[in-house]
Order: structure tokens, then C-alpha cells, then sequence
């Protein structure tokens, strides 16, 4: 296919990147690529210019601290996170990352385009959402942490704004987390997914039946607690071909429930 | 041009099957075009240019990716590996071989994306399991064999 025509720039740190990215309204960051391209294809966006963020060694590498703090780069790639000895600390998070896509999307796709994207069928939104994570976005005056409620606005939206980059995800410490998702093929998108985290509280994440992560916080996770929980939440799911509005509905309960077991089993 | 700045239009060093090719490209070319029509190795194929059917897998800088997902400018001062250069001249590679063998292809249209997912795999994982194959060739889709061949030769190559 051949896109549009589209500028091209690679700077050579975050901050260049950065200078780029505000010095024009329809420049926009080159994650792994594996939305936009498709994105640019099919002329559901345009950007005047591209800047790559591929290279700059700022926006890479997982670091884990003392306290069991994971801090990921934003550019941090799906098979890193699933071959990384630190990203053990969370195996959720290898667990999720190897369920995505395929090798090869796998090997370019970053978890700071999965989020970036905030397609509600993405399986990163709903899990950094329930495991409570820092969104760490810098600017032309500094950096900004971002909890994950401020984080996800809208349908590919997020609180990442214009001359705005992402650069890093911190994961707090914990292993009692669960992932449950309903997808396209095995290993396709998600047309419910729900994440669950009993690290302190319960937490649980559903995705793709609103337009971003809907938070619950149940008593407990017991399956009656989640499923009360869940019809609380008075969800609305969007209808599409894949799926009604009321068969997503009973998903998110039957995931949520799942997703919570899951996390309770791992508790440690 | 120099690397922070704008550009629509950039030279580019490729290095592919050890040979180096110096280009003007396009900043909105794909790289599977790139390299089929620009530099005419027709071995990847193109089949669905939506990132799903992986018959455009390549190999960049050890990694296998979709070609048809990447910018050919994003390769500049890459290593390419493409269908092209798995055989030693007349002689065919172990998994070529083993695919031969096995009748893992009808068509052959998917061909050369599953042969460099499999030896990508191969390279990472030298004795696979079951699963680890499926799991190897799961962005490559296949509209002849029902995988099965494919599976069993990829299997024979690793023994």
C-alpha cells in the first residue's frame, strides 16, 4: 500500500523528540508501528510528520527497584517484557505480553504504543489499569506522573498531549494478578477482556466495554462480590459485529469472575 | 539530511543478504516495497499489507518482523535477511530442505514468510516443542496445507 505522504524524522533523544513533536500539530510519535502503519493505510489518520522513536535508548529497558518497583520504558517491546529476568517480578505482565498478536507484532509492538493507542480492544490498557500504574509523561516543561484513571480519556485517547511524549510505565510490587480476555481467534483482540489485581485491595479492569478501562473495587474477590461489583458498574457496551451490547455485558461478569479467581490463586 | 530534522525524502544504507544498497527512498514507503521493487528481490511476498498474513517476513537485525509494518527508511543501517538468502548458492537450507521433503507448500505463496519465521525460531529455540513451533508460525497464515506439513517439516529440521 502505499500511504500518504508523510515527513519523516529520527532525533536522537527524548527531548529532540520532544522539540519535534510540538513544533508541529500533525507530527506524531513512531512507536513499533504495528497501528499506525495499519492506521496510515487505511487513511484513518494522516500525520504530517512521523517521528521515529525507534533508537533513542532513553525510552528503553526494564528496571526494577528495590521496593519490587518495576519501571518500564515506554518503547519497552512485547518480547522483551515476556524474555526479561526483571519483568518476573510481575509475571502477569510476560503473561499478558506473550498473548499478543504473534511473534513478529511482537517483536516491534511496544507497551507505550499499546497504551498510546488506548484501543479499547488492546489487552495493556484494562491490566496497567487494575495493577494500579504510574504513567510518567514528559514535555517541553518537565515530566508529569499520571495514575492510570487520569490516564485513559477516551477511545484512542489519553492524556499524552500535543508536543507530549511518554517515556516511562512504573508497575508497583505484588503477584496475586489475573488476566481473562474473550478474543478474535487465539490470540487476536479482545471483544472483553478483564484484569485483576489482589495486591492490597481488589482491583479489576474491564476492557472494550467503554471507552476506556472501567475500575472496579469489590469487598472482596469472591465470586458473588465481583459479580455485584460488575452489575454496579451499570455497564453500556458498544454493540458491534462481534458482539451485542448484552453478551458483552454478561462477558465482563463471567471475565471479571474468572480474572479474580485467577488472581486469588496466585496469591502468595 | 541530517537525523533530527523533517524530511519526506531519505538516503538510506540497507545491508541485505551481505549485500550493501545505497538508496533515495521515500519516507512513506513500505519496506516490503522497498526491497521488492527498488532493490527487485521479489522473494517476500505481499499478502494481506495489513500486518496479518506474515508472508512479507523478514528478518532485521536478527529480529523477525512483517515487512509490510515497517517504513523502509526505519532500515536504514539495518542487516536484512529475506528469503533470498537461506539457500548456499544451488544448495538448500536444512528447513528448505525438510519443506521440500514434506510437501509443506501448494501454492508457495506463504512460502517464504513461514520459511523465516522457522528459521528465526529455529535460531532462538534449536529444539523447539510442539507448541513452540505453532507458536513460531502463528503470524503466518497459510490458505493451502492446513499447517500440518509445514508443522512436520519444521519439526524434521530441528531434529
Amino acid at each position: 500500500m502505499l500511504l500518504r505522504e508523510v515527513g519523516y524524522a529520527r532525533p536522537g533523544s527524548v527531548a529532540e523528540a520532544i522539540e519535534l513533536l510540538a513544533a508541529d500539530d500533525g507530527a506524531r510519535a513512531l512507536a513499533g508501528g504495528q497501528t499506525l502503519i495499519n492506521v496510515m493505510k487505511a487513511r484513518a489518520g494522516s500525520p504530517d510528520a512521523l517521528v521515529d522513536l525507534n533508537g533513542l535508548e532513553e525510552l528503553k529497558g526494564i528496571e526494577l527497584g528495590a521496593d519490587g518497583t518495576l519501571e518500564l520504558g515506554a518503547m519497552t517491546t512485547y518480547t522483551e517484557i515476556v524474555e526479561s529476568s526483571e519483568a518476573r517480578a510481575r509475571p502477569i505482565l510476560a503473561d499478558v505480553c506473550a498473548q499478543i498478536a504473534d511473534v513478529q507484532v511482537r517483536n516491534r509492538g511496544t507497551i507505550g504504543g499499546n497504551v498510546c493507542t488506548n484501543d479499547p480492544t488492546n489487552h495493556l490498557p484494562p491490566l496497567f489499569a487494575a495493577l494500579g500504574a504510574t504513567f510518567v509523561i514528559q514535555g517541553g516543561d518537565g515530566s508529569r506522573d499520571v495514575s492510570a484513571e487520569e490516564f485513559f480519556l477516551g477511545v484512542y485517547l489519553t492524556a499524552v498531549g500535543l508536543g507530549e511524549l511518554l517515556t516511562k510505565i512504573r508497575i508497583p510490587a505484588g503477584r496475586s494478578d489475573g488476566f481473562a480476555a474473550v478474543t478474535l481467534g487465539v490470540e487476536g483482540t479482545c471483544i472483553v477482556s478483564a484484569a485483576a489485581s489482589l495486591n492490597g485491595g481488589v482491583r479489576i479492569a474491564l476492557g472494550c466495554v467503554d471507552a476506556v478501562p472501567v475500575v472496579l473495587t469489590p469487598a472482596s474477590a469472591d465470586a458473588d462480590a465481583v459479580r455485584a461489583a460488575v452489575t454496579e458498574a451499570a455497564l453500556e457496551p458498544p454493540a458491534d459485529v462481534h458482539a451485542s451490547s448484552d453478551y458483552r455485558r454478561h462477558l465482563a461478569e463471567v471475565l471479571a469472575v474468572r480474572a479474580a479467581h485467577q488472581a486469588s490463586e496466585r496469591r502468595s | 539530511m541530517e537525523a533530527g530534522t523533517v524530511s519526506s525524502q531519505r538516503q538510506i544504507s540497507v545491508t541485505v543478504n551481505g549485500t550493501t544498497y545505497e538508496r533515495e527512498v521515500e519516507a512513506r514507503k513500505l519496506l516490503i516495497h522497498f526491497l521488492r521493487d527498488d532493490l527487485d528481490l521479489t522473494g517476500s511476498h505481499i499478502g494481506c499489507d495489513t500486518g496479518n498474513c506474515g508472508a512479507c517476513s523478514i528478518i532485521v537485525d536478527g529480529t523477525l518482523v512483517k515487512s509490510c509494518m515497517l517504513l523502509a527508511v526505519q532500515a536504514d543501517r539495518t542487516q536484512i535477511e529475506t528469503v533470498e538468502g537461506l539457500a548456499d548458492g544451488e544448495e538448500l537450507s536444512k528447513l528448505q530442505q525438510a519443506f521440500s521433503a514434506h510437501h509443506a507448500l501448494q501454492c508457495g505463496y506463504c512460502t517464504p514468510g513461514m520459511l523465516m519465521s522457522a528459521t528465526a525460531l529455529l535460531r532462538k529455540n534449536p529444539h523447539p516443542s510442539d507448541e513452540e513451533i505453532k507458536k513460531g508460525l502463528q503470524g503466518n497464515i497459510c490458505r493451502c496445507t492446513g499447517y500440518w506439513n509445514i508443522f512436520e517439516a519444521v519439526k524434521a529440521a530441528a531434529e
